[in-house]
């Protein structure tokens, strides 16, 4: 009787079976539209068919990878605000803005919370993109990248900067603790003296029938920003609205317009 | 070591501190080729370390520099420090290439690469480095949280947030119209500005300094001199009733600080006519007023004559004034300053009645 021989395979590893049985069910299929981007085209089907990725190109110049030139200062404020967005989302589970409960519900999360460090990752992380922000400006005009034609992008980045700020003063209110209070005491006592709209600002007095004052301590731009004449509950309901609603709704619009604009101006700066 | 200390404490002064960061910016532009070295950078690095650890075994330096919310400026002092320096060796490293007819750094490396994987994973790395530090960060050091707010109590000083700091400091020099509204909105619209002021072609994608060397002067003198370290100078140095204290100094609140400033109009009228002060406001101002105009609005026509001719021609009149404008209202911070230290003038213009005193 002749001996049959049999060839055995190596068996691979069960991880590789698991990996090559997972990627070719329905399930796995229907959510990833190719294999893994280990060749050119489906590199180009990554960034094509995922919603995140879609806001890089597919290619890109080799400077605008390098760290040396971009200091990723750009990326790590986009990411330094999607924490702020998660971990304010998980802060406002405990925290009611009014002049009763404002300070003990901080005081609650400190004392209460196990091992809760939301409130540090939103008060550093805000500090930390204040200054990721400022040195992507620095980054920006250092390479000239403002240069035509992202002039007006430069100008969207502008004005989101002063909504970082703004969100970071807003927010330094909510704790209504001494800290609080006193620093948007002393920056909003500022508005007083905005020239015509300040009733101590210069020109306010010619905003006057007769005798009958249009701009006074109770109808000036200090008035408008506080709800009020002094940081109180005007004050509080007001900046807790424009922190958690109100800025970051139109912050991320601006986003959305500068990264398009980044694309849409020919990517990310180079020499020509 | 106390003579270290008091050789600090000087130094601080506003007056040297504010000459010192402009005589520093000066001779970095100008000796770039020198300070472009690693030695120098990273040397400068070190030596604000080790000033920084030598200061912490003072109970009065610790206090400011371990004030939870002032953690991010002692990061922030070592950030603009490193990229300053940095972005000035990038410039100064291209300039060489450029002037050896090699073209800068960046265009060598025009040719594409796939965003996946060289973008994505070193995004992915950045993200997961920045977590880290966020985490560590937030499990070292606690939130601060002070007693609960009472209008009754007014803390000395009462300072805004770190970031705005630049702004209070100026506060010493103007009114809150000029410090607190006017100036800020112009440094939002001269920022908005600048693409669109900015003529030169050159430089547009890369570092360099040759090519644009009075663009990168005038915004380190507007970043880093005039809003980052008034920032440092402000939170650190500025105690009690806003008054000066050097950073090995205890924060007295009794210091006695001499009020001596005095206006340009009693300047004229009390001192050189002797005259005593005039009545009405038109007259009584008319110096400090003639004044102000001719900085705003003569100035830049002069300037554009003899100066700044060749910015003149190059930018055009619509560009050249709004640019002369936005830069004489940034330089009328220093002018301010120089005039307060050198004249003690407190206002050029001083009409109370109205507040508008400038």
């Amino acid at each position: 009787m002749a001996v049959e021989t049999k060839t055995v395979q190596p068996q691979e590893p069960a991880a590789t079976r698991f990996w090559n049985w997972l990627t070719e069910t329905q399930v796995w299929k229907s959510v990833f539209r190719h294999n893994r981007p280990d060749n050119d085209r489906n590199r180009v089907l990554v960034m094509l068919s995922n919603v995140f990725l879609h806001l890089h190109p597919v290619r890109i110049r080799k400077s605008g990878v390098k760290l040396r030139y971009t200091w990723c200062m750009g990326g790590l404020s986009f990411f330094l605000f999607l924490v702020l967005t998660f971990t304010g989302l998980l802060l406002m589970f405990y925290y009611r803005p009014t002049l009763e409960y404002a300070y003990t519900d901080i005081v609650g999360l400190r004392e209460h919370v196990p091992l809760g460090i939301m409130r540090e990752m939103h008060r550093w992380g805000a500090h930390a993109m204040v200054i990721t922000v400022w040195l992507h400006m620095f980054r920006v005009f250092m390479t000239g990248s403002y240069k035509p034609p992202r002039e007006f992008n430069w100008s969207v980045g502008v004005v989101m900067l002063v909504l970082t700020l703004l969100l970071s003063f807003t927010g330094y209110l909510l704790p209504w603790d001494q800290l609080a209070i006193w620093a948007i005491t002393v920056g909003s006592n500022m508005a007083r003296a905005t020239p015509f709209l300040g009733y101590e600002g210069p020109g306010a007095a010619l905003l006057a029938i007769g005798d009958v004052k249009l701009v006074h301590a109770g109808s000036d731009a200090r008035f408008a920003l506080l709800g009020g004449t002094f940081v109180g509950e005007g004050a509080l309901l007001r900046f807790y609205v424009l922190h958690c609603v109100g800025l970051p709704l139109v912050i991320a619009v601006l986003m959305a317009v500068h990264f398009w604009r980044v694309r849409k101006d020919g990517g990310i700066s180079g020499p020509m | 070591m106390q003579i270290i200390k008091d050789f600090f404490n000087y130094l601080a002064d506003p007056r040297l501190f504010f000459l010192l960061s402009v005589a520093a910016l000066v001779l970095l532009m100008w000796k770039r080729e020198m300070f472009a070295g690693k030695a120098w950078g990273y040397g400068i690095l070190a030596f604000l370390a080790v000033f920084l650890v030598f200061g912490a075994f003072d109970p009065n330096f610790l206090l400011i520099i371990a004030k939870p919310d002032n953690v991010p400026i002692v990061g922030l002092i070592f950030l603009i420090v490193f990229f300053t320096w940095y972005s000035l060796r990038q410039g100064v490293l291209n300039d060489r290439r450029i002037a050896a007819g090699l073209g800068p750094e960046e265009k060598e490396e025009a040719d594409r690469v796939w965003v996946w994987p060289d973008l994505v994973y070193t995004e992915l790395i950045a993200l997961v480095l920045c977590s880290v530090v966020l985490i560590v960060w937030s499990i070292v050091l606690e939130a601060p949280l002070e007693q609960p707010a009472s209008a009754a109590a007014t803390p000395n000083p009462s300072k805004a947030p770190w970031y705005f700091l630049g702004l209070q400091e100026m506060l010493v020099y103007f009114d809150p119209w000029l410090a607190g509204v006017v100036l800020p909105s112009l440094i939002i619209v001269g920022l908005i500005a600048i693409p669109y002021i900015d003529t030169n072609e050159k430089g547009n994608g890369y570092y360099t300094i040759a090519e644009r060397k009075a663009e990168i002067f005038l915004f380190l003198l507007g970043f880093v001199v005039l809003w980052c370290s008034l920032i440092v100078l402000g939170t650190f140095l500025r105690g009690p009733n806003w008054n000066f204290f050097g950073p090995f100094e205890y924060w007295d609140t009794h210091k006695l600080e001499a009020l001596t400033n005095v206006d340009l109009s009693q300047y004229l009228w009390m001192r050189l006519l002797g005259t005593g002060m005039p009545e009405f406001w038109l007259v009584r101002e008319s110096l400090g007023l003639l004044l102000v105009f001719a900085y705003t609005f003569v100035l830049p026509v002069v300037l554009a004559k003899t100066v700044f001719k060749g910015y003149y021609e190059k930018m055009g009149p619509a560009r050249y004034y709004v640019g002369a404008f936005l830069f004489l209202m940034m330089m009328s911070l220093p002018a301010k300053m120089l005039l307060r230290w050198v004249f003690n003038l407190k206002y050029i213009v001083a009409i109370p009645e109205f507040f508008f005193n400038i």
